[in-house]
């Protein structure tokens, strides 16, 4: 399997995803 | 104190800006380009642009880094956002804030001690005995600047929450 960080518009889609994890992330842990 | 905040800040921000543009600029222009580029003209992107992106983008990473933490120190918030919030309470915004400068000391750690060395070997500014050395090299540096790029994202999306919280 290809790595995905050999594709641009992959890596910018990953990015974008652990924005929205470290948002979640955040919530759960902030008071 | 404010004063010098606010001038530390302005540091801060040019030299990021700085640093993920020629990031960007690697991972968005440059690379992709290069299959492109007809053979003649390849040493002048190997040989004279790339040394002086290179050159840029590993010193204004190290002032990124150094500017940020000193401001993050004078607001008196470094410690607190360092431990994402695990030494105590911490709003959402400052274990954002606090998960986006670990993904800055990460992100210079790689341009300095992983990019950087791979660079001068696949650029041929450093003598390698072993050819073969060149490509593994160039692969690793582009994969190392491709995770940085996939870290910029959030990164940024943390140090501009904490000014202005989603929440």
């Amino acid at each position: 399997m290809k790595n995905p960080l050999e594709s641009l518009h992959k890596t910018v889609a990953l990015g974008v995803v652990m924005t929205v994890l470290m948002v979640i992330v955040a919530i759960a842990i902030g008071s | 104190m404010e004063f010098a905040e606010h001038l530390i800040r302005w540091f801060h921000v040019l030299s990021g800006v700085m640093w993920i543009g020629l990031l960007w600029y690697l991972n968005f222009v440059q690379v992709p380009t290069m299959p492109k580029i007809p053979d003649e003209l390849k040493p002048a992107v190997g040989k004279h642009i790339a040394p002086a992106v290179l050159f840029w983008f590993r010193w204004s990473a190290a002032s990124t880094v150094l500017f940020g933490l000193i401001l993050a120190w004078m607001e008196g918030y470094i410690g607190e956002a360092l431990s994402i919030g695990l030494n105590g309470a911490s709003s959402p915004e400052t274990v954002l804030l606090g998960i986006a400068m670990w993904f800055g000391l990460i992100m210079a750690f790689n341009v300095w001690f992983v990019i950087w060395p791979n660079q001068k070997v696949a650029l041929g500014l450093i003598e390698v005995s072993d050819d073969t050395l060149k490509p593994k090299s160039a692969r690793k540096a582009m994969l190392f600047s491709r995770t940085n790029t996939l870290l910029s994202i959030p990164m940024l999306y943390g140090m501009v929450a904490y000014q202005n919280p989603p929440f």
